[in-house]
């Protein structure tokens, strides 16, 4: 699936959800199922931190394409992390680096995103795209 | 008698749904609503009266000269100052805040010297005097805190040296609630030859505040926290301080002539309040503090012990909730986590229940770093709230740790 076609099955799947606490419970859900970080990536150099909430994001290269471990010390917080890894996890850096994460406002979490909430999200989706300009580069100067 | 009923009618943001609930806002001590009478006298001072103060010779000037200063007049009595010139009208306490320790700083302050503080500051009351430290090379004291939330004066007198130069310290603690016994402080700072400044952001208005009694010699607090608008805020000074004092800023309507090789300073309060300053603020101030006068302070303080009382008790029976800051002299602060559940998420479901409550730091990063966490959630209670909308925060609670309890996390 591309990426956008992931985005637009989670948009599908939060559209089940009239009530706050219905989305709420999904994302804890989908918190406590996320993939988990190897506990040595979950250090200081991987740490993005919001005065609300913290996350960390680990990125490497395999075949290509980046692999994102990521974990939060919140769960709702985790549950958008497991969200995004899911977009943009396993991906080409190009796709990465030039993704447009329309999902997160489409399934009203918009809020989240602020620079003011300051939980950790907004700078982890920054993070993620520099990783796939980084290893783009990378990739492409080799020559 | 105080009808709380009545007074929720005065606050019309009150009576709104948000996400299909009705709104209970306990996040006062972040800031206060408006009652309409304060929202009337800006709407009207701009239809009526607007103007530049102390400026001009026409009507309408004069007009909002004269509202201006009795807006100082009200805050004088308010607080109790001996003098309206001792009224000082700042964008806020930490403007206030900043003012102090740069006039202050500049005249009395060297290398070496010391300033004691508390480890409840707000940060608006550490930062600038860390910026005075480095500017000055003079350095902070610390007055440590005890797990309940009261500060421990055992060795308070002995901090006290030849090079202290001021005791700066927050009359309620905005993270804890604790009421600072400032009185007795300042009582021994000046024992030593120390001035005090108050940081009443939390204080003035939960109860009665009086100048002269406590003998601070600066007191320091916000309109938006006193149910008056924001970007206004006062800054009292004893004469003798404010005169010998330089201005923080330079500008208009501070000055008495200005050439370019020197410029003498006006009179006091007028050297301080550089610029047009927030008139509009400086009215709709005194129209809160006439609200508050009005509804009684000593009711008003009286009503939200009561609540406060009723809502520690509610609370108490969330199983796993743990309270920070358990002084016995508290204000309607309630700073609490539940076992095993993060702040920010329990904050994010009660935020959908219609309920305003703040989640984190707030903004006292020390105080987290005594009880070795990461933030709490703080609620804040005014005269408006009610025992009904306790009983919803309690639901509220038990809600999130259904969904967030132990099978969860």
């Amino acid at each position: 699936m591309t990426l956008n076609e992931i985005q637009d099955e989670i948009i599908d799947d939060f559209e089940l959800f009239d009530e706050w606490m219905d989305k709420y419970n999904w994302l804890i859900e989908l918190g406590n199922r996320l993939e988990p970080i190897n506990p040595k990536h979950k250090n200081n150099k991987n740490l993005i931190e919001g005065c609300q909430s913290k996350v960390w994001l680990h990125a490497e290269l395999d075949n290509g394409k980046i692999m994102f471990t990521a974990d939060s010390d919140a769960i709702i917080t985790k549950g958008i992390v497991a969200l995004l890894v899911k977009v943009m996890s396993g991906r080409k850096p190009e796709e990465i680096k030039d993704a447009d994460l329309y999902f997160i406002d489409r399934i009203g979490l918009k809020e989240n995103l602020s620079p003011t909430r300051s939980n950790g999200l907004l700078a982890m989706m920054k993070q993620m795209k520099l990783y796939g300009l980084a290893f783009y580069t990378k990739l492409n100067s080799s020559f | 008698m105080f009808d709380v009923e009545k007074i929720r009618k005065d606050f019309s943001i009150l009576q709104q749904k948000v996400y299909g609930n009705p709104l209970i806002y306990l996040d006062n001590g972040a800031t206060s609503q408006k009652p309409r009478a304060v929202i009337e006298k800006i709407s009207s001072f701009y239809s009526h009266s607007n103007s530049s103060i102390h400026r001009g010779v026409h009507f309408l000037s004069e007009q909002a000269t004269a509202e201006y200063e009795s807006a100082r007049n009200r805050v004088k009595k308010f607080i109790n100052a001996e003098q309206n010139h001792e009224i000082i009208f700042t964008a806020g306490t930490t403007a206030s805040i900043n003012g102090v320790a740069f006039s202050f700083g500049e005249k009395y302050i060297k290398a070496g010297d010391e300033i004691i503080l508390t480890e409840m500051e707000h940060h608006a009351n550490i930062v600038p005097w860390q910026m005075l430290c480095d500017r000055k090379g003079c350095k902070l004291k610390i007055i440590p805190i005890n797990d309940n939330g009261d500060l421990l004066l055992d060795g308070f007198e002995k901090m006290f040296t030849p090079k202290t130069r001021i005791l700066a310290i927050t009359h309620v603690s905005n993270a804890l609630g604790t009421i600072n016994p400032v009185k007795k402080m300042i009582k021994t700072a000046h024992a030593n030859n120390v001035p005090v400044m108050v940081d009443g952001a939390q204080s003035v208005q939960h109860g009665v505040v009086d100048v002269r009694d406590l003998d601070c010699d600066f007191f320091v607090f916000s309109g938006h926290k006193i149910y008056g608008p924001a970007g206004i805020g006062v800054l009292y000074g004893k004469e003798r301080w404010l005169e010998e004092m330089p201005p923080y800023q330079g500008g208009g309507d501070m000055i008495k002539n200005v050439t370019f090789e020197k410029t003498t300073y006006n009179d006091l309060p007028f050297k301080f309040e550089a610029g047009t300053t927030n008139y509009v603020g400086a009215v709709g101030l005194a129209a809160a503090l006439d609200y508050v006068t009005e509804t009684g302070r000593e009711e008003i303080e009286k009503y939200e012990s009561e609540l406060s009382g009723y809502a520690n008790r509610k609370l108490s029976q969330v199983e796993g909730l743990r309270f920070y800051g358990t002084s016995a002299n508290k204000i309607s602060i309630l700073s609490f986590l539940i076992e095993g559940i993060h702040q920010y998420d329990a904050g994010m479901i009660i935020d959908k229940l219609g309920i305003a409550v703040r989640t984190g730091t707030h903004c006292a990063q020390p105080v987290m770093d005594h009880f070795g966490i990461e933030g709490t959630i703080r609620a804040s209670l005014a005269f408006y709230n009610t025992k009904e909308e306790i009983d919803r925060l309690y639901d509220a609670l038990l809600k999130v740790k259904e969904m967030l309890g132990p099978r969860n996390s």
